[in-house]
């Protein structure tokens, strides 16, 4: 398998820290993984954009101009990527503040309600977590499991205690899909 | 014990000089590479093995506490990118006389100025043909991979102490921030005094039993002697030469077109393999590994047959120069870069390989 | 007698220290360079610590410092020496490092490694030639220049609306929390020399005793490049140098 996926964003939506989690997850199933950043000063509150490649084989460029799947969290980034999906692939966004929808007939397109889901958990700091459970509905490209695996391995021991808070907004993120 | 991690290249760099026993790190936080400084503060090394690391007033003093860490045959490292790499030029040309081994990391970004922080590879220059003052070489290596960013760190120390001189690991900003799967090796000790004193008897430790002082110095004011220096430095070169050229070769056999790319240049360039193999254009890449010494031999090899070779790098055309001079002009040779900070797409490389070579038309 | 009475150990009431190389010095005739090496090298001697000292060498008249006293030595970039003692210190704590510095290597292009250093508190001693001119390159201004003082680069005298003032460093390194010991010193009598020695001393044996930087300023002179006889260029140091760099500690901890 190689999956191509751009993740977009404002800066602070825990866009490139999602990315991570993805990455660390494939790395837990032994797969390649690639994680490349847009970096600087735009993430302090400007967009944020992530590129992550899972593959069974060796990954080539990290830097790419079309993706299988994006994952596109304002405006600003639908604009920029809704174009760049391969025909054929997904394209899933979250509906707040979006004023104009991604039209393309050829691709898969989901719109999720992740900003309210956060709204009705009392926790922004899920917003992330339950794009990703999306995410992995639509494309399960690594399992929950390996999810929960990478988080207890990249969290500090004194957070462990918000896995199971992690793991109920992937769930969420989940059941956001076919609603 | 080995250990399988996910990291950016800046990240692997502080892992892998503190598993290769490391004694010090000196440097000064500029983007796109204060993650090794960062990286090193939280690994706390000083607690485990002893190792200084130091946050340096500026890249002049950081290359120097490099110079006199080299001088004392310690295991030594700075990284920085390419404004701060101009600014220590002078001590780099230093450690090339002094004939001291040191490692200097350089994550480029692109210029000339103050620039900007995205990727680059607009040093090539600086890096291969000198950039600081005199007749010198560094070893130059190009890591195109988080783990190669950690390998390097390795090699480079140990050509570095091979042939007593600076070795310098050019990356740029892309393998630096981007996270790839790493094996970080099986950590070593870091030597001991006695030990330093057996592996290089010129090193500044002090006349223990009072042997004969060590004076480590790149002023002579005779010239016959001065000369005799230089023709000492570049026998070292030539050694260099023979011995260390490295480089990969990706289906360059029998190929009509060769990519020469470095570095994450190298990388996209193999994804445009991927997308031309299915239009049933034949491209070979052959990636320098060393940029100095240049593996012109090799190049020359895979050159014949092609229709072209195409040199993709970002820059305005640096190491294109290298790729004519190996092909002796036998070979049509064209160039492709994006400069300040940008980096193509695969589709855009190979749009433009098609265009300079009238492909498909 | 011959001379090999007059040698004989139970006659001799001076000698040239062991650590002092038998060649012939570069500086020239009246310089202080050669009195506070000598004292370099009896205080490494006396203190037993030959095996362990490690000096750092500027550009400046002292470049050469290397060859006259009988240590391991690394040759600086201008102005860098601090940069390199850091290193030096940190990476072989046990060691006694210490930096020969001149006023430009001091505190014109090595302005910032000198105070950073001293602000670290690293474990080093500096060694300060404070002549007031840059003997090596023929006598020109040096950032410790007097005002009205003609040198090659200010042939009308030292003007501070055209050229600044001149630099009291030590008044600087003084005031930074990473100094335990800052002090003005002189060699132009037998007096004086006793004191230098003395300072050189406690410099060493604070940065062996882990308490911080010391500075130690030996305020100088160059006659050649001042253009006159060693016997007035003391006078006029005493005269002139004196009021702007007087003698004495600046801060003992």
């Amino acid at each position: 398998m190689k999956e191509e996926i751009v993740i977009a964003g404002f800066g602070g939506q825990g866009v490139l820290s999602m990315g991570k989690i993805l990455a660390y997850s494939g790395l837990m199933e032994d797969k390649e993984v690639t994680w490349m950043p847009s970096y600087g000063p735009e993430q302090r509150g400007g967009t944020a954009n992530v590129t992550v490649i899972l593959s069974d084989n060796r990954i080539s460029s990290p830097v790419l101009n079309t993706y299988d799947t994006a994952v596109v969290l304002n405006q600003q980034s639908l604009d920029k990527f809704a174009s760049k999906v391969k025909p054929g692939g997904v394209l899933i966004y979250d509906n707040y503040g979006i004023h104009t929808p991604p039209t393309r007939t050829d691709i898969e397109i989901y719109k999720i309600e992740a900003m309210e889901a956060t709204f009705e958990l009392k926790n922004a700091k899920a917003f992330n977590m339950i794009v990703l459970g999306a995410l992995l509905k639509v494309k399960p490209i690594v399992s929950v499991e390996s999810v929960l695996k990478a988080l207890k391995k990249t969290l500090p021991e004194r957070h462990h205690h918000l896995i199971p808070m992690n793991e109920e907004a992937l769930r969420v993120g989940m059941s956001l899909i076919g609603k | 014990m080995e250990e399988v991690r996910l990291m950016k290249g800046n990240e692997a760099l502080a892992h892998a000089a503190v598993r290769y026993g490391a004694d010090g790190y000196f440097g000064y936080p500029i983007t796109p590479q204060s993650e090794v400084l960062e990286e090193l503060e939280q690994l706390r090394p000083w607690e485990t093995t002893g190792m200084v690391v130091l946050q340096a007033e500026s890249e002049l003093a950081a290359i120097n506490m490099v110079y006199a860490g080299a001088a004392c045959g310690k295991v030594v490292f700075t990284s920085s990118s390419s404004p701060g790499i101009s600014l220590m030029q002078e001590g780099i040309s230093y450690i090339a006389a002094s004939e001291v081994p040191a490692l200097i990391v350089n994550v480029m970004r692109g210029g000339p100025g103050l620039g900007t922080i995205h990727p680059s590879q607009a040093d090539y220059f600086q890096a291969v043909k000198g950039g600081g003052h005199g007749d010198y070489h560094l070893i130059v290596l190009a890591p195109s991979s988080v783990q190669e960013m950690c390998d390097f760190v390795w090699l480079g120390w140990d050509l570095a102490f091979k042939y007593r001189t600076g070795a310098m690991l050019l990356a740029d900003g892309l393998v630096g921030q981007m996270m790839e799967k790493v094996v970080l090796p099986e950590p070593r000790q870091r030597r001991t005094e006695e030990q330093v004193r057996q592996q290089c008897p010129w090193a500044i430790n002090g006349r223990k039993g009072m042997r004969p002082r060590n004076v480590i110095t790149s002023l002579e004011l005779v010239d016959e002697i001065m000369e005799q220096n230089n023709l000492r430095f570049q026998r070292t070169y030539r050694e260099i030469e023979k011995n260390e050229v490295r480089y990969e070769a990706i289906n360059t056999e029998g190929c009509d077109y060769l990519f020469v790319a470095f570095g994450s240049m190298a990388r996209i360039c193999q994804k445009v393999m991927e997308v031309a193999a299915e239009e049933g254009i034949k491209i070979g890449l052959l990636r320098p590994i060393t940029l100095w010494p240049f593996p012109s031999k090799q190049i020359k090899e895979a050159a014949a047959g092609v229709k072209g070779i195409m040199v993709v790098e970002l820059s305005a055309g640096q190491m294109v120069e290298d790729v004519r001079l190996a092909v002796e002009c036998r070979v049509d040779v064209k160039h492709y870069g994006r400069l300040g900070g940008i980096v193509p797409t695969p589709e855009e490389v190979l749009d433009e390989l098609k265009k300079q070579f009238a492909i498909g038309k | 007698m011959d001379i090999q009475d007059i040698i004989k150990p139970e006659n001799q009431v001076y000698k040239k220290p062991s650590l002092l190389n038998d060649v012939h010095m570069h500086y020239c005739p009246g310089c202080s360079h050669g009195v506070v090496h000598k004292l370099i090298a009896e205080v490494i001697e006396e203190m037993g610590a030959a095996e362990i000292a490690i000096g750092i060498a500027p550009v400046g008249c002292a470049v050469f410092a290397y060859n006259y006293i009988d240590v391991d030595w690394i040759e600086a970039p201008h102005g860098r020496a601090p940069a390199l003692a850091t290193a030096t210190k940190r990476l072989q704590p046990d060691k006694l490092v210490f930096t020969y510095q001149g006023d430009g290597d001091m505190a014109a292009i090595g302005t910032a490694e000198s105070l950073h250093a001293a602000n670290r508190g690293e474990n080093i001693a500096m060694i300060f030639i404070n002549n007031a001119i840059y003997g090596m390159t023929g006598g020109q201004m040096a950032p410790t220049t007097l005002l009205g003082m003609k040198t090659s680069t200010t042939p009308y005298g030292r003007r501070a609306d055209l050229n600044g003032y001149p630099l009291a460093i030590s008044g600087l390194m003084a005031q930074l929390d990473g100094t335990c010991y800052v002090t003005r010193q002189s060699v132009e009598t037998p007096a004086a020399v006793r004191k230098a020695k003395a300072a050189i001393r406690k410099a060493f044996e604070n940065s062996m005793q882990g308490k911080g930087t010391s500075v130690v300023e030996i305020v100088s002179t160059c006659n050649s490049g001042w253009k006159m006889s060693p016997a007035d260029a003391n006078k006029w140091m005493q005269e002139n140098m004196f009021k702007k760099y007087p003698i004495g500690d600046l801060k003992n901890e």
